[in-house]
């Protein structure tokens, strides 16, 4: 619950695609410990600005990307490679997708990939990433099953658990409850707030309603600029701008 | 309303009809084949040498011609134009290279089949040296199939969708790890559908073994892939026009034999494609 120092600082950061600007100089620092969650309507620059931060914007050769972000105090783009920047700061995307393989191999995908061979230890790790996105108790007897078996739900936290097993230190969840049941969603969100203790996350939501349960802080985006960032409550209760009521009220979005 | 459900079934008569028109003549060639080659059909056709200028005896060597020819043009083309295509689709950037490369696939695609035996004469029988040979023809044959290998692989890798490379890449992995584990493996079947029409090509060919492997007459086996070989396209062609008083149940018994041959390679083909969907 306590947020500590600065974990990520992010410093005038500009996304173009071509003419289009998805993000106009934006800079922010995400605390260590912190749920941060962004709302705004679609093109605001939200997604943009999570796929920055692992570097998976780098595969879309149309955006050019400025300015500076740094991960503890490390630059992600001259200190890091990018295979170890995605190991510390994971992805959950809006849609589940499991890879073609059973549960057991999802889970262990990540590890498998930066060398680790022990069989011992990647059953540990199978174990512990389950129980930690609450899916242990309903695959724990058919881990060798296709993992496209499995319900939309469980195939989110599927794709939670295969994050976590790489034990990152960031966690970049993009609306992964869009496609989603009330009551997945709600063990999707459960999930959350239990991995705050040792995470640090940012959740992308077009939910205002579920920015308001799991946030600690909340940051408004609109059209590529920032309007509005603080703590989650006074955000919802007591908006600084205009823009952000009329948003969170529903007039617009 | 009335009027509208006859509109509709008169809309489906005519796709039916199309599609019959496509079935018909497909299932004319087997039933003719099949009437007039059945009784050539033996052991002693399938399994000995031709006799009496190929009057008699059999198409055993043709046949063993045709099989090296597929396997080991298919060894070299398959490889080199899956490693092309896997090149193209998940590395190359968009440029004028690419595009340039892009346009010579197609266009090797349009090249008539007696250029590329042509090509292959001058290349790999005259100036490399291999001599009218089974390696001469098969490497022929191979660059006749590698844009079929490349188009169909390419295609192959692109119905993965995007989203596994993403998923892969966010789990650390590098960018051939995400090739090798994460997109190949879905791509797989695809590409083994491209083998399976370059094999239907490769033995069915004529133009381009002509001049680079093809034998007219050789009643013996071969020994090595230096060595020349009969194969079924042109032995067929040549027991067709060449040679006056051959039986006809002969020619068709052959091209029997060689529809046969590719569908059994097609069904190989199509078992480990099966397999490797149910296995995944």
């Amino acid at each position: 619950m306590t947020a500590g120092g600065v974990k990520i600082s992010v410093q005038d950061l500009s996304v173009t695609y071509g003419r289009v600007r998805a993000l106009k100089g934006l800079s922010i620092d995400v605390l260590d410990g912190e749920i941060l969650t962004i709302i705004g309507p679609s093109n605001s620059g939200k997604t943009s600005f999570l796929r920055c931060l692992n570097r998976l914007i780098d595969l879309d050769a149309q955006a050019k990307v400025r300015g500076r972000i740094r991960l503890d105090e490390e630059d992600i783009r001259n200190g890091l490679s990018s295979e170890d920047l995605r190991k510390r700061v994971g992805m959950i995307f809006a849609m589940p997708i499991p890879l073609p393989l059973s549960i057991r191999d999802n889970i262990t995908y990540g590890p498998r990939m930066s060398g680790q061979i022990d069989k011992a230890a990647l059953e540990r790790i199978v174990v512990e990433s389950l129980r930690a996105a609450y899916l242990w108790d309903e695959v724990r007897d058919r881990l060798g099953q296709p993992a496209q078996k499995l319900s939309g739900g469980q195939q989110q936290r599927l794709c939670i658990a295969r994050t976590l097993a790489l034990n990152p230190e960031v966690i970049l969840f993009d609306e992964p409850t869009s496609g989603l049941d009330p009551i997945s969603t709600a063990k999707v969100e459960e999930a959350m707030i239990e991995l705050r203790k040792a995470k640090t996350i940012i959740l992308v939501t077009n939910n205002t309603k579920q920015a308001a349960r799991v946030g600690s802080r909340t940051a408004f985006f609109l059209m590529g600029d920032m309007i509005e960032l603080g703590p989650t409550a006074d955000m919802f209760t007591v908006p600084r701008d205009r823009r952000t009521e009329d948003y969170i009220v529903g007039r617009f979005g | 309303m009335r009027n509208e459900s006859l509109k509709q079934r008169l809309g489906f008569g005519v796709l039916l009809l199309a599609t019959l028109i496509v079935v018909v003549p497909v299932l004319s060639i087997l039933v003719l084949i099949l009437l007039k080659g059945w009784g050539a059909l033996s052991w002693k056709f399938l399994l000995t040498m031709p006799r009496d200028g190929m009057r008699a005896g059999g198409i055993f060597p043709a046949i063993v011609g045709t099989t090296y020819l597929v396997f080991v043009s298919i060894a070299f083309a398959l490889p080199i134009g899956v490693m092309a295509a896997v090149y193209l689709s998940e590395y190359a950037r968009d440029n004028w290279l690419t595009r340039t490369i892009n346009l010579a696939i197609i266009n090797l695609a349009g090249v008539s089949s007696v250029v590329y035996g042509l090509f292959g004469l001058s290349l790999f029988v005259i100036f490399l040296n291999f001599g009218v040979s089974i390696i001469a023809g098969a490497l022929t044959l191979g660059i006749m199939t590698l844009p079929v290998i490349i188009t169909t692989t390419r295609e192959a890798l692109r119905a993965v969708p995007h989203a596994y490379r993403e998923v892969s890449l966010s789990l650390g992995a590098s960018r051939w790890q995400t090739v090798r584990h994460a997109v190949l493996p879905r791509a797989l079947p695809g590409i083994l559908t491209g083998a399976i029409l370059s094999i239907g090509r490769v033995a069915g060919e004529t133009a381009p073994i002509l001049f680079t492997v093809a034998a007219f007459y050789l009643p013996k086996l071969p020994t090595s892939l230096s060595d020349q070989a009969m194969a079924l396209p042109y032995h067929l062609y040549v027991i067709t026009t060449q040679i006056p008083g051959i039986p006809e149940s002969y020619r068709y018994g052959t091209a029997l034999v060689l529809i046969g041959l590719v569908l059994v390679m097609n069904i190989t083909a199509g078992v480990l494609r099966a397999r490797y969907r149910k296995k995944r």
